[in-house]
């Protein structure tokens, strides 16, 4: 192997190792930070020793085991010292911490440290972007520059946002530990919130060459199906899998020829991945069957599961749809998700029943430069024969939006309304 | 990306099936790459093969066994990986387990590719 043929090696190992071994050290210094650092000194060792020695033949053993070193090294500086300032009254104990560590590390399996390890990572006390900074980084595997490169931000940026996110962390004395009770709702929240974050900064694709941003919902997917073995008895992580796994069935179809986005109803479903769809409704049976009430994930999951479902758009089951939103918003009562449901209640129940919803919401301030409105609106007043009112919506609605492509769409939409 | 990982039969293993504790490691390391996210699909295919072939408009199809057994393909995974290399590593693995015999690996092409060529 030429050493650059190491390096891409050692490249992904590390991918493939590093979240359990940051997790195995975190359990051991009970500090994120520390142990992400003594990782990468590890790491570090690797690019330096592997070239020579060629790699090992079990390469996450020996880089977690130089890692253990140093953590050790580390600990007897620091007791070192601490004796130093403790001179006078009782010293410290001295015992060698080595053995103890290997005790440590044998008695839990390491999956249980790479979910305390999420937990942390994810911990409400950070931004959602500093979280999603230091999940990438932590439990991706990715460097400080493909993460700025992902979120389209500069790698100091990144790299600053990650510093600060370990002090805060430290500061705020997160233990490094799975939340149970009252708070494991909330925590797991957060841990999702993240992970689909990552998802939709792909999904959205505002901007960025496209192949860095399929790469993160393909992380977020990742992140999420390991997340699922983890916590399986969880419904809403089996349902944020599902949902992310059936909205990227749907990559290879939605954007046409000239990168123009195709909408859902418009696509070629012979295009949608089906092994990605039935991957979704796998792990949507599995939240069904723990038999808890559906949290918004599941529930969206589902929403998305008719839509997978359907063979062509006129197939789709509007009316469950509809159904669905309405337990949503209930749980998450946002006029997106009020929007959305206006749109079922229109195709299922015709344009009046989705108009008057609508009509609702077009005093709502958050709504208010939010193109999809007027879109909407003008799509179901296009199909009551209002045409004169879609028109000015469609034309309101391509003032709105910043996709070049879809201003386009919506501007064809108006102009076809003043002709007919 | 992507990556079909195929097992072909060299026939070097014929004459030792594979003992238990190779089975439990192979286990052990398939619900390994599931529990990761990697693994997306996974089987053993009949050496058996039928083969089709198509030309001029009349297509032939001749029923398996095939006489060069050692170029078929008996078993896949399909993966995915963030790079080339982790799915070589990956391989690494499993034929670490497996011991002898030959493999290949292939990308599958996806819509990141697809969107590339554009």
């Amino acid at each position: 192997m030429t050493a650059s043929d190491i390096h891409r090696t050692v490249d992904a190992v590390w991918r493939i190792e590093s979240a359990r071994i940051i997790a195995g050290l975190a359990r051991l210094v009970r500090d994120i930070g520390l142990a992400e650092e003594l990782a990468q000194d590890a790491l570090v060792a690797a690019l330096e020793q592997w070239p020579e020695s060629g790699v090992p033949d079990n390469p996450g053993a020996w880089l977690m085991a130089v890692a253990k070193r140093r953590a050790v090294d580390r600990i007897r500086r620091q007791e070192r010292l601490e004796r130093k300032l403790e001179e006078i009254g009782h010293g410290l104990e001295s015992a060698d911490p080595a053995p103890e560590f290997d005790a440590v590390l044998d008695t839990e399996p390491i999956e249980d440290d790479i979910l305390r390890l999420v937990f942390t990572a994810c911990h409400p006390v950070l931004s959602p972007q500093a979280r999603a900074a230091l999940t990438l980084r932590m439990l991706g595997g990715l460097s400080t520059e493909e993460i700025a490169r992902a979120f389209l931000v500069s790698e100091p940026t990144v790299a600053q946002r990650i510093v600060r996110a370990k002090r805060t962390l430290a500061e705020a004395g997160v233990p490094f530990e799975v939340p149970e009770g009252a708070e494991r709702a909330d925590r797991l929240a957060s841990v999702l919130e993240v992970v689909y974050l990552i998802f939709n900064e792909g999904y959205a694709a505002t901007g960025g060459t496209a192949w860095v941003r399929l790469d993160l919902c393909q992380e977020a997917l990742r992140l999420g199906r390991i997340l699922a073995e983890l916590a399986p008895q969880e419904a809403e992580v089996h349902g944020l899998v599902a949902l992310m796994e059936i909205q990227a069935s749907r990559s290879r179809a939605r954007t046409g020829p000239s990168g123009e986005p195709v909408q859902l109803l418009d696509q070629n479903r012979a295009l949608w991945d089906r092994l990605l769809i039935r991957r979704g409704f796998e792990a949507l049976l599995r939240a069904e069957k723990l038999g808890t009430p559906p949290g918004p994930y599941v529930l969206q999951a589902a929403i998305a599961a008719c839509h997978a479902q359907a063979r062509t758009a006129g197939e789709t089951d509007w009316a469950r749809i509809a159904a669905l939103y309405e337990v949503l918003v209930r749980l998450t009562p946002s006029p997106v998700v009020q929007l959305n449901r206006a749109v079922a209640l229109g195709m299922a129940y015709g344009p009046e029943r989705g108009l008057e919803l609508v009509d609702a919401l077009v005093a709502e301030p958050s709504l208010k430069n939010y193109h999809l409105l007027p879109s909407v609106r003008g799509d179901l007043l296009a199909r009551l024969g209002r045409l004169e009112e879609a028109r000015a919506e469609f034309e309101r609605a391509a003032s709105l939006t910043q996709n070049a492509p879809e201003r386009a769409a919506l501007l064809n939409r108006a102009a076809a309304c003043a002709l007919s | 990306m992507r990556f079909l990982m195929m097992t072909t039969d060299d026939n070097a293993s014929a004459g030792n099936p594979p003992d238990e504790r190779m089975m439990a490691e192979m286990g052990r390391f398939i619900e390994e790459m599931s529990r990761a996210g990697v693994l997306l699909a996974t089987g053993g295919l009949d050496p058996r093969a039928i083969h089709i072939e198509s030309s001029g408009g009349k297509i032939t199809v001749t029923d398996g066994p095939y006489a060069e057994a050692k170029e078929v393909v008996v078993g896949f995974a399909l993966i995915e990986t963030r790079t080339k290399e982790e799915a070589i590593e990956l391989s690494r693995r499993f034929w670490q387990i497996v011991g002898d015999g030959k493999g290949v690996i292939q990308q599958v092409f996806g819509p990141e590719d697809l969107q590339a060529g554009r």
